[in-house]
């Protein structure tokens, strides 16, 4: 490996590729422990066994390519536009987004989205606290009437964690 | 030329209701695709949601208006802010904005808006013309040739992809392996279910898309501030004169026949027929240094082809079942999760809803024109409403969508771990339609492998001696080295690039 020295690997394909490797050796894993079958008769798992494979393949494949000088578009782009990974606005967002999966049930749609839009609006590059709230609550009660009045989803405004 | 069945669908698309909810695709549409940042695809996903609220025709009919009105919003933004949602747009965007840079923002919109109408009307009449054959010429299909062709729209579909092809290709089986997810439908096996019951019926596709292409591209945007100069005081004077709508006729013509044809191809027919009627523009004009500086044919051209073409693209879905591009893999999802298998069967199972679903089409383009050319300034005005607002606000539409649907908290926690998952893909190089695409088609492909299998008891030349699977599995090769070669990958970058 020549070139490997010459030139740092390229790491978004070894991440690319890593993932690829570790999602097709679960499915092929998990597939080969259900019932695999034959060609004629192919189990449950031939198929996810057979595609976990060549994902594994596919992604072994793009991380020696990382090695080789990594995919020269993707490398290119990824040095025009280096933006860093926002990560705190990202871990919002996705708090967010799970505090609704959470609590929709037991809270009731009001104060779940309360506080969801709440989380996900000071994730915004210009909003403080103060702010946030006020989205929140703006946002609250524009989901309740075009949801809830509007469209007349059957969703329990306040939940069994409240008392109702 | 038999017209019956458009008659039908026109019968049934302009009914008060449809027209109604045609409308309401079509305004929240806009609303959502004029958003910086957002493409018609992520727009569909996001609204996705709210259609399954009313019944298969009005929901579809809704979905189509969705996507027109998303396309228009993204012309508009592409325009004004020289942010295209997406690679067809990007097109618009190069004489587009610098149209609207000279004061011209308004005659461009409106050649955008016409232009796509009259692609629309054509490409909706070549649509009646030949889903029907096309369609009972699939029904003779067996399953091996149904392997085939999926195979054939999967590889073609990495046309998609702007990135390399391996990474499109491992997407694609990432893809399948997810569709795999629930209940087996052959032996009633939970497959990747981990005990919850909750995920028996697999993973949520609205969630998939919502979290690829709406979470991930909002995590994306939030990278960095938005810096967009807008030139929203310049909208004024809509109205085309005498000199541009002649120097328009031809271009929109030619961009039209270029979409119908080009549309059809499974992958990135839009893209293509955008890109390709604008350089045939620039090379047949007069005064090709225009190009590129605020020619109005730069904007009549790849406008029209993108219309025409996304309509032709519902041939392949409505006769084979087979998705072209990611708007259409959405579009399949939702003819799923509404109890009809798209293909070849829905023309005569299903013929009010094949008809009025094409009919509303062409509805949904003349409301269009009819709405939003005049409510231009309304649209523009929703540029001026901050960022911070507005994705909390989608954020929070997209899960309760989502939620209500089932039910179900998983269905919720499935948006937040494919936004991560997007997002890092996306970060990486990867793009998420082939993903999407790979997804919704995963199920027919292994049903279609195991049933021909059974047939061919075991053997697995059946697909390469039966000559239509054989030769759509060529086509399936050919494409997979020719995106592969050299030269075309150049060729491509070239063609993705060129906006810069």
């Amino acid at each position: 490996m020549a070139t490997a020295g010459r030139r740092r690997p390229f790491v978004p394909d070894l991440l690319a590729g890593g993932v690829f490797v570790l999602l097709g050796l679960a499915f092929a894993i998990g597939g080969a422990r259900y019932d695999v079958g034959s060609a004629l008769r192919m189990g449950p798992g031939y198929v996810p066994l057979l595609l976990g494979g060549i994902l594994t393949v596919l992604g072994l494949v793009i991380i020696a390519q990382a090695f080789l000088g990594g995919d020269q578009p993707a490398r290119e782009l990824a040095d025009q536009e280096r933006a860093p990974v926002p990560w705190w606005r990202a871990a919002l967002l996705v708090a967010g987004v799970l505090y609704f999966g959470a609590t929709v049930r037991g809270m009731g749609l009001a104060p779940t989205l309360f506080v969801m839009t709440f989380l996900v609006a000071l994730a915004g590059h210009r909003s403080g606290v103060v702010r946030a709230l006020i989205t929140a609550a703006g946002l609250t009660v524009l989901c309740l009437v075009v949801f809830v009045y509007l469209l007349q989803l059957r969703l329990p405004l306040f939940g069994t964690w409240l008392g109702r | 030329m038999d017209l019956s069945g458009l008659a039908l669908g026109l019968e049934t698309a302009l009914q008060p209701g449809n027209i109604l909810i045609c409308l309401l695709g079509v305004t929240l549409g806009t609303l959502v695709g004029v958003l910086p940042g957002i493409g018609p695809t992520a727009t569909v996903a996001l609204l996705l949601p709210i259609t399954f609220n009313f019944d298969p025709i009005a929901s579809l009919i809704m979905l189509a208006g969705i996507y027109y009105g998303a396309q228009y919003g993204g012309s508009t933004t592409a325009i004004l802010l020289n942010l295209p949602g997406e690679s067809s747009a990007a097109v618009t965007a190069l004489d587009g904005h610098q149209m609207a840079l000279q004061g011209r923002a308004g005659p461009a919109l409106a050649t955008a808006a016409l232009g796509s109408f009259f692609a629309g009307t054509v490409a909706t009449v070549v649509l009646a013309l030949f889903a029907p054959p096309l369609a009972s010429a699939a029904l003779k299909f067996g399953p091996a040739e149904y392997f085939a062709l999926v195979v054939l729209g999967l590889i073609a579909s990495i046309a998609l992809a702007s990135g390399s092809p391996i990474k499109a290709v491992a997407m694609i089986v990432l893809g399948l392996l997810l569709g795999t997810m629930g209940q087996d439908l052959n032996t009633g096996v939970p497959r990747f279910t981990f005990g919850i019951r909750e995920l028996y019926n697999g993973l949520d596709f609205v969630s998939l898309a919502v979290g690829m292409f709406g979470l991930a591209e909002i995590i994306r945007n939030l990278e960095r501030r938005q810096s967009a100069s807008l030139v929203t005081k310049k909208v004024r004077g809509l109205w085309l004169t005498r000199k541009d709508a002649r120097a328009i006729t031809w271009p929109v013509l030619r961009g039209t026949t270029m979409g119908s044809l080009l549309g059809v191809l499974p992958g990135a027919g839009h893209v293509l027929a955008a890109f390709t009627s604008y350089s045939l523009e620039k090379r047949l004009s007069r005064t090709p240094e225009r190009f590129g500086r605020g020619a109005i044919q730069g904007v009549a051209a790849p406008e029209s082809a993108n219309n025409a073409a996304a309509q032709t693209s519902f041939i392949p879905l409505l006769t084979l079942g087979l998705p072209a591009h990611p708007v259409m893999a959405l579009l399949v999802g939702a003819f799923i999760i509404q109890g009809i298998t798209p293909g070849p069967n829905v023309i005569n199972d299903e013929p009010a809803l094949f008809w009025g679903l094409i009919a509303s089409m062409w509805v949904g383009n003349l409301l269009l024109v009819m709405l939003n050319l005049p409510l231009i300034g309304l649209w523009v005005r929703m540029l001026t409403v901050p960022y911070e607002v507005l994705f909390p606000a989608i954020i929070a539409f997209a899960a309760i969508g989502c939620y209500s649907l089932g039910l179900n908290a998983w269905d919720v926690f499935a948006i937040a771990a494919s936004g991560v998952l997007g997002y890092a893909l996306i970060r990486w190089g990867c793009e998420p339609a082939p993903l999407l695409l790979g997804f919704v088609l995963g199920p027919l492909l292994e049903e279609n492998l195991r049933r021909a299998m059974i047939i061919s008891r075991g053997d697995p030349t059946v697909f390469v001696t039966r000559p239509i699977s054989a030769t759509l599995l060529l086509l399936a090769v050919a494409a997979l080295v020719v995106s592969a070669l050299p030269a075309v990958r150049r060729k491509r970058e070239v063609v993705f690039t060129e906006e810069d």
